[in-house]
This record gives C-alpha cells, structure tokens and sequence, in this order.
C-alpha cells in the first residue's frame, strides 16, 4: 500500500479518537438541552472545574489557599494526604452533583419563561463565574492529572499494523480508553432514560414542559437531575482531556470546539452528538493533513465552525435535529 | 420638582418627537459634550486616556454596533471580535499603502470594508437562526483572525506578525504612533463616537429601526406585513460591522498602536462586548454607553481597591474579577433583564414624580 495512504489511514484513526472526546463534551450540552431547552455555555467550564476539583481532592490542597494566605498572610497550601483517584472521582461527583443542585435554586429557579436567548447568556455569566471560582478555589497554575488511566502508544497496533502493512500505526492508549469510556456512558444514559422511572420522566420533560408537570413530574428535581448527570459527563470529558493535556484554562474552550459539533449532529440528538463529533474529529485532522500545508498550517482552529456553517446552509437543523417548524 | 414636562409645550410635530422631550435632559445633554468637548481635553493625561477614556469611547462604539444587530434586530453575534480584527488590519493596509490620504478616510473606509465582509457573514442568516447563527458566527471569530496570522500581507510580510500603527496626523495635530498626546487620542475617539451615536440613535428610530425591530420580535410576522427580510437583515449586518470596524480600526490605530489579531481580537473580545450590551441593556443606545462604561471601570476599580488598597496579588484581582463580571450578569438578567438603561428609565420615571408622587 502506499505510504500516502497509510498515513491517511492513520490520521483518520486518530481523528476519530479525537472526535469521541469531542463527543464527550457535546453529550452534555445535548442532556441539558434536550431536558431544559438551555443551551449551556458552561458546559467547557464545568469539566474544567471538575477536573481542577478532582485534582484538588486528589492531592490534599487547600481550597481557597491563595486567598487565604492573601488575607491572613499565611502560608497554607497541603494538607498531609492524598486521596486515591476512586474516591476523588467520588467527591468530585458529589461536588459537581452540588453544584447542578445550586445552580437550580439561585439560576435557573428565577430565569423559568425568559426567552432561550436570556438563559443562554446566563450560563455565559455562570461561565465566567465558575472560571473565577475555580481558579481562586484551586489555583490557576497548569496541574497534572493522573488518575492511573494507560498512556502513551498501544504496542499491540503498532506491532499488527506493522505485520500487516509493514508501517507501524501511532494510537494513544488513552485514546481508545476514551473511547471505551465514552460508548459506555451513551450506552448507560440510554439504558437509563429508556428504562428507567427518571429516565422516561426526563424524557417527558424534554418533550413537553407542560404536560410533564400536568401528570405530576417535579420539573425541580428532573432539572437538577439533569445538571448532575451533565456535571458527571463533563467530570468524564474533565479526566479524559485533563489526562490527555493538563488540566488547565484552556481547557474550558474545548466547549467552543463542541459547539460545531451540536449544529452538525443537531442539538437534540444524542446519536447526533457522537456522529457529529466523530465527522469533526476525522474531518479537521484530514483537512489539516491534505490541504493544512497549502494554506499555512492550524486550520484546526476554524475548519469545525466553517464545516458546520456550510453544512447549515443545507441543512439548519443538523443532520439529526427535530425539523424546526415556524409559526407566527 | 425641576424633572418634568410639565410647561414644556410642544408646538410642532418636529418637537415632539425629538430625542430628549424633557428639557432638563436636553440641558444634561449640552452639559455633557460641552464637559466632553471643552473641558475633559484640558485636564486629560495620559493614565486616564489610557485605562479609561478612550478604552471606553472604542468600545461604546462597538458596543453601538453589536447592540444594533443583536439589540435592534435580534442576531446574536459572537463574530465581534473578528470584525474588529478587520478593521484594524483594513485601516493598517490602507495606511501604508495610501500615506497621503488623510487618517479619517482611512478609518471610515476600514469600516466600510468590515461592513462587506460583515454581509458575507451575515448571509447565512437568513436561513440558520438562534442559537445556531450564534454558534455560525464563531465560523467567523476563528477564520478571520486565523487569516490575519496566516497571510503575511495583512501584517505587510514584518517579521514579529504585528501590525504597527505609523505615525500619522490630522488638521496637524498627531493621532497615531507613540507620540500622539493624550488630548488628541481622546479628541478622535471622541468625535467619532458622537457622530456614529447620533447615527445609530436616528437610523434606529426611523424606517430601518423599525424594521429592524420587528424582524427581531418575529421574523415571520415582519415578513408578512411587508418586511423584506432580506434587506433587513443585511443592513443590520452591514451597518452594526460598519460600526464595529470603526471601533477595531481606532481601537488599532489610536489606543494599541501596535496589535496581534489572536491576542487583541480574540474570542474574549467578542464576549466582552456581548457582556457590555447585555448589562448595558439590550435595544437602548444609553445602554450600550452604559455597559461599556462598566466593563471598563469595573476591572479599574477593583485593580484600585484589591490590589491597591487590600495588598492582594494580581492574579487573585484577575480571578475575582471573572467571578464578579460572571455573577453580575446572572444577577442583571434575574433582576433586571433590560439592563443599566432600564434602571435608568425606571430612575427618570420615578423622578417626574419626586417629592410629590400624587
């Protein structure tokens, strides 16, 4: 085989693990969505909190150090522990579970018939909120996140493709746990709102506010239910992309990335989710690979937006998206 | 007492419908841009051009701008940023390719030039709306700022990828450059922002206003009373990146000098002035005023009493004030969804009636 073409098939690989983790973030905007017809911009800065929580817990810092020593005059940082990853991931879900729970009853609670425009624009303001928060909870320095997940290149594909083409593929072992991890979650929150008494009442909710509550479903309780479940699925892409690159600010704008990836899936659809997330994943890394060296190179950074712009134009509800029926 | 219309008659249909119908307004009005025009020009030194006055005329400017297209006619934008970016590096090209034309050309023709690529932008709106064209108009944010780093023409193929602002006059007096002093920084900002305030408060109270308004309440209803939504929707774009430019232009030219398009107009750039609007108060020119009064002073006040007065380090001032912007907003659209400007209404309401409100 050609060594273009090998090269190709290994960028598209790798562009497909990039696009499940690109998927991660966009579930949670579509659970949310879906549930309370809020677009949450917060959902980057979620997981980044949640991963600078969990790395927190994970090694015994002080919350609020910096502030502390900035008052008092201290010099407080550790405490003399360290907790061990799984129950971290515990406590941070708990944090996360009351966040969603405290966002509910001071935000959402007063916000009930604004216009969708209005609760988007809160969950920016809660955005900036939570980034000021978590930075002077947790400190705003670049942290390693290690949760004891395998690394680096998998030996395995490496030596099979090597036999099979005579040029070894480079996967990431954190990649394709990603992966796994990933088709898992969708695989449980199906089974849960398919199944389950919560899951059918949510999903009751997602299709009519109204009739939901006529037949006698808390709207408070599935809506903080929901912001959890996102707070857990953005703790997942937290630990995932926090392994991958450092739990850091930039990590937050990994939210901006699956915005593409919502209007290519459509923002209802759960399946369109991961589809979409997968086409931008593979797409930008091709582009990137075929056309990136004509035009100067980074084109990861705008090719998802034009890709879903154009594809719009065609299409303006995404590829599984409701069809949007206007009425005056 | 002295708040009222009360003997002050309106003998023509001209008066009645004048922006300020209550003299004391009119008066408060003269007062401020005779402060503005003859007085702050005597006093202004280079601290306060620099942290406030002319951070806060540019961004009214822009903020004028994004409020007429997401205030006015209801397309959110998160684009701002990258419109900017086009202004300045078009008011950088012009510059050095046409030295001899006068600065003032250069930076209406630089929003001129955003204004066409603000309607190549702006197309897909008439098919993707919401949050979807929110989410389109990143498209632009990202592609235009990547262009500006990618295509050494822009930045005239300088080795750093900086624009510099050559040193440049008008009427005789220095506007650009590093010599420029602080009065004449102020007095363009200035002129340029009256002149498009007085625009954008007569164009939104006219035909196109009103057209405008009317696409952003319903779409469909507009159209079917006769609204083209086509010519409605350009024009916002058009007039809101014309204005946008301007801002990005001066904002290069006279307060920078010297830019980076990633770092001066990125996306944090775009959320700024969507912050300004939105506690401004969305719709109102007052408010864009408002809100971009705000965003400025704040992070002054707080670098003030934090850092200053409390001895607290840099960093941790940065942090709160993220949190403070972040919480205001959620508190502004709770309590009060209109914004500074309807506080203001609601003060000016309250005081037609003071001390006798029977």
């Amino acid at each position: 085989m050609p060594e273009q073409l090998l090269f190709a098939m290994e960028v598209t690989l790798n562009g497909l693990m990039a696009g499940v983790l690109y998927a991660l973030v966009a579930l949670g905007f579509v659970l949310i969505f879906k549930a309370s017809g809020i677009f949450n911009y917060a959902q980057g800065v979620m997981a980044l909190f949640a991963a600078l929580t969990l790395v927190g817990i994970q090694q015994g810092q002080v919350p609020f150090a910096h502030l502390i020593n900035a008052i008092f005059g201290t010099e407080v940082h550790h405490f003399p522990w360290q907790v061990p990853s799984l129950i971290a991931i515990v406590l941070a879900a708990g944090v996360m579970i009351l966040f969603a729970w405290i966002v509910e009853k001071y935000v959402l609670q007063h916000l009930i018939g604004q216009p969708d425009i209005i609760l988007f624009m809160a969950t920016i303001g809660l955005a900036y909120f939570m980034e000021g928060f978590g930075d002077i909870m947790w400190g705003s320095d670049i942290k390693k996140l290690d949760v004891g997940l395998p690394q680096g290149m998998n030996a395995t594909i490496d030596q099979v493709t090597f036999d099979w083409f005579g040029y070894g593929f480079f996967i990431d072992n954190l990649d394709i746990v990603a992966a796994i991890v990933a088709s898992l979650l969708v695989a449980a929150l199906t089974i849960f709102s398919q199944y389950s008494k919560q899951g059918r009442a949510l999903r009751a909710v997602a299709d009519d506010h109204s009739a939901a509550l006529s037949v006698g479903i808390s709207l408070r309780f599935i809506w903080v239910l929901v912001w959890s479940i996102a707070g857990f699925v953005a703790l997942v892409a937290g630990i995932m992309w926090g392994a991958k690159s450092g739990v850091q600010f930039s990590l937050s704008l990994i939210a901006l990335k699956a915005l593409p990836v919502l209007m290519l899936g459509g923002f209802t659809s759960i399946p369109g989710a991961i589809v979409g997330g997968l086409i931008i994943g593979v797409g930008e890394q091709l582009f990137e690979f075929t056309i990136g060296p004509m035009i100067g190179g980074a084109t990861q950074n705008w090719f998802a937006y034009v890709l879903a712009l154009i594809f719009l134009i065609f299409r303006p509800q995404g590829l599984f998206g409701e069809k949007i029926i206007e009425r005056v | 007492m002295f708040y009222r219309e009360a003997g002050d008659f309106k003998t023509s249909y001209r008066d009645d419908s004048q922006t300020f119908p209550i003299r004391l307004d009119r008066m408060g009005y003269y007062i401020l841009m005779f402060v503005a025009f003859l007085v702050v020009p005597f006093f202004i030194n280079d601290y306060w051009v620099n942290a406030v006055f002319a951070p806060f005329l540019i961004y009214a400017i822009a903020a004028l701008g994004l409020n007429i297209l997401t205030g006015y006619a209801g397309q959110v934008s998160l684009g701002t940023g990258g419109f900017m970016a086009v202004g300045a590096y078009a008011s950088y090209k012009l510059m050095t390719s046409f030295p001899e034309v006068s600065i003032l050309i250069h930076i209406i023709l630089a929003g001129g030039i955003t204004a066409v690529v603000g309607v190549a932008f702006g197309l897909p709106s008439l098919r993707i709306k919401g949050f979807y064209l929110a989410v389109a108009t990143l498209a632009a944010q990202f592609f235009l700022v990547w262009v500006f780093n990618k295509v050494p023409w822009f930045y005239n193929y300088s080795a750093s990828g900086q624009i510099n602002a050559p040193e440049r006059s008008v009427f005789g007096v220095i506007v650009t450059g590093p010599n420029t002093e602080a009065w004449a920084k102020y007095m363009i900002c200035l002129v340029f922002v009256v002149v498009l305030a007085w625009v954008a408060r007569n164009l939104t109270r006219g035909m196109m206003g009103r057209k405008w308004m009317g696409i952003r309440d319903m779409d469909i209803a507009a159209e079917i009373i006769g609204v083209n939504p086509l010519m409605a929707k350009m024009s916002a774009f058009a007039v809101s990146s014309f204005f946008v430019g301007i801002a990005g232009a001066l904002f290069f030219t006279v307060y920078l000098g010297a830019a980076e398009a990633g770092e001066a107009f990125g996306i944090t750039k775009s959320f700024l002035i969507l912050f300004m609007i939105i506690i401004g108060g969305l719709g109102s020119i007052f408010g864009s005023f408002a809100g971009a009064a705000f965003m400025v002073l704040m992070p002054v006040f707080l670098k003030n009493v934090l850092v200053g007065g409390l001895g607290w380090p840099t960093d941790l001032a940065a942090h709160f004030e993220f949190m403070i912007v972040g919480g205001l907003i959620v508190v502004f659209l709770i309590v009060e969804p209109h914004g500074l400007a309807q506080l203001w209404r609601l003060t000016k309401e309250k005081l037609r009636l003071w001390p006798f409100p029977h």
